[in-house]
């Protein structure tokens, strides 16, 4: 008796040095991690050296590099699509995240400030982020619509008095937006910005946790709006900026819907995202090893860049308590 | 508090003290005023900006389909709220509608709930490896999912689940999105130690602790990670598109996808579809936002 009980307090002791209540509250997700990411990834990297078209097991046949190979390769036995789609995919990203990360920075200092009302101001912003989806894809089709489009109504007179003064030649339409290849990507890095509310609340709560005292300060010195902006503000937010450039950039490289929906990656695959291309190469024609080759592809793309931001920002990022 | 107003208006009223004279305190209120008004007039521009395509969408979904095409111009004359009813009968768009709600309520009540319990486990709990892990999780969260797109397909389409709501359903069960865990973490982290002890000393048990103790005093996160979530499964596209070809199972979003595609000449009815899809999370918006905007701000950074 005292023995089976001695036994079972020494089991639960080590039970809870190992912490197995933490481990049973963690579980859900631990199961979820092996079975969801840990297992898939590895069969993807094993999946990226064969080819197989995902009906039988049987079928699979290993190939080596031959579909990373093939992917880069840049002669003629090369796949050029993939190029296009990493051209058109780091023109998106390079252009929408610094854009839209100015444009919210603005929102969000405009937005800090104690005026009446200021909350309601904040849900407008803030709201297409939360509720942009496939309904409001349809109604951006509807707004970049050359002929009837909105875009196209506002600025059509514009071109209309031009062309009668004679700046542009007679007839001169304005752009076909989605429908024009020069145009496209600039349309959904447009979308791109309108959506841009979720880092805006993110600055928001930076800009809340600046020290008062830091402005009054800066007061003191006598610094005025641009210079408090740009000795205070901007360098307290530079965690907040490095968080969301790093959510910025592999969100954006993952950009599907918009081209799926609205151009289908035309006109001329100008918006051919990568992730199109992806989706095209596994669900479309059934490549399911060279997709996953992309998928990695992709993943080791994303992954150099968040390290390039990482280790960029020992320099430009400013950290509580640095001795820099 | 204020970045840029009262700060530069405080520093230019104590200066308008300085040189004493009410006349310098007045000009300084004035120029408040001014400034003030200049702010209100930017931030309504902007707002009209960023709310101009869903109006313009509402305008054109009660246009007559001649006009859309024949007079494109920001007013209506005589609105054909039939367009509305047109639509809704096209396609079961209220079979799409009553499918999202069931994905979604089936798959926010699993996020919700495994998310709750491994923040719990990584704030308030020991266990060996706890800070690993915490780190594992940390890098999922930038993981791009597009990598499992294919592995988890080929897994879900071996245990027979293509065609079904399980691959919607059942990963948000097991973790579903790590942000949501992180938020939680953060929120439970910042409970102060006495909240428990009371509990623990009348020898109540971790999950009582946490179902009991914890979770009612959760609300903003709880708020938070629901209404999210539920808004993120009712947008989701690429995996609905991925895993279900039944027509009769789509939820909205696809549902939308077939009105586009099916559009012809009957934009009209598709943009009323499509206020019709959007303004559900439009209400839950503008119900919760006050609880979303201070739970995202509570937990929001500083790790």
């Amino acid at each position: 008796m005292s023995i089976v009980a001695r036994n079972n307090s020494h089991w639960r002791k080590r039970m809870s040095r190992f912490g197995l209540t933490g481990y049973l509250f963690a579980s859900p997700w631990l199961v979820g991690f092996f079975l969801l990411v840990a297992f898939p990834m590895a069969a993807s990297l094993l999946l990226s050296f064969t080819e197989w078209n995902g009906i039988s097991l049987s079928q699979i046949r290993w190939v080596g590099l031959e579909n990373y190979t093939n992917a880069l390769r840049l002669d003629e036995r090369g796949d050029d699509l993939v190029y296009t789609a990493l051209w058109n995919t780091l023109v998106y990203s390079f252009v929408s995240v610094p854009l839209g990360l100015m444009v919210a920075l603005m929102l969000a200092v405009l937005l800090n400030q104690s005026l009446r009302g200021i909350a309601l101001f904040r849900t407008v912003f803030y709201m297409p982020h939360v509720i942009g989806g496939i309904a409001t894809i349809m109604m951006w089709l509807f707004v970049f619509n050359p002929d009837v489009g909105l875009l196209n109504i506002v600025i059509r007179p514009f071109y209309d008095a031009l062309a009668a003064v004679g700046v542009l030649r007679e007839g001169a339409s304005p752009p076909a937006w989605i429908y024009d290849s020069a145009w496209s990507k600039p349309s959904l890095i447009l979308m791109a910005v309108w959506g841009v509310g979720g880092a805006m609340l993110i600055f928001l709560a930076g800009l809340q946790n600046v020290p008062d005292q830091l402005y009054e300060a800066a007061d003191i010195d006598g610094a005025g709006l641009w210079g408090k902006f740009r000795n205070v503000t901007l360098p307290q937010l530079t965690p907040t900026i490095f968080f969301n450039l790093v959510m910025g950039v592999i969100g954006s490289f993952q950009v599907f819907n918009e081209a799926y929906i609205m151009t289908g990656g035309g006109p001329d695959n100008s918006t051919l995202f990568f992730v199109l291309y992806l989706y095209r190469q596994a669900f479309e024609q059934f490549n399911l090893g060279y997709a996953s080759a992309l998928a990695w592809i992709l993943f080791v793309i994303i992954l150099a860049f968040t390290l390039v931001i990482l280790r960029s920002s020992k320099v430009w990022v400013y950290y509580e308590g640095d001795p820099a | 508090m204020s970045v840029f107003a009262t700060d530069s208006v405080s520093r230019d009223t104590r200066r308008a003290a300085l040189r004493s004279g009410l006349g310098h305190a007045k000009h300084a209120r004035m120029r408040r005023c001014l400034w003030n008004a200049l702010m209100y007039a930017l931030l309504i521009g902007l707002s009209v900006i960023f709310l101009f395509p869903i109006l313009w969408a509402v305008v054109g979904s009660v246009r007559p389909l001649k006009e859309v095409y024949e007079f494109p111009s920001l007013f209506v004359d005589d609105p054909q709220w039939s367009n509305y009813s047109k639509a809704m009968n096209k396609l079961p768009f209220f079979r799409f509608i009553l499918n999202t709600v069931v994905i979604c309520v089936a798959s926010v009540t699993g996020q919700v709930l495994s998310a709750a319990m491994a923040g719990y486990a990584f704030a308030r709990l020991k266990w060996r490896g706890r800070d690993v892990w915490f780190i594992v999780l940390l890098a999922t969260m930038m993981l791009p999912l597009q990598v499992l797109l294919i592995p988890r397909y080929i897994e879900f389409k071996y245990l027979g689940w293509i065609n079904t709501y399980k691959p919607l359903i059942v990963p948000e069960w097991l973790g579903g999105a790590v942000f949501f865990i992180f938020l939680f973490r953060q929120f439970f982290k910042g409970v102060p130690r006495g909240m428990e002890e009371a509990a623990r000393i009348d020898g109540a048990s971790e999950w009582q602790i946490f179902w009991s103790v914890f979770l009612p005093n959760a609300k903003p996160v709880l708020m938070t990670v629901g209404v999210l979530s539920f808004i993120g499964q009712w947008k989701e596209f690429m995996r609905p598109l991925i895993y279900l070809s039944d027509f009769e199972s789509f939820p909205i979003s696809l549902g939308l996808q077939m009105y586009n595609t099916l559009e012809g000449s009957w934009i009209n009815q598709l943009l009323a579809a499509s206020v019709v899809a959007l303004s559900p999370l439009v209400l839950l918006f503008v119900i919760a936002q006050r609880f979303l905007v201070k739970g995202l701000l509570l937990t929001g950074d500083k790790g």
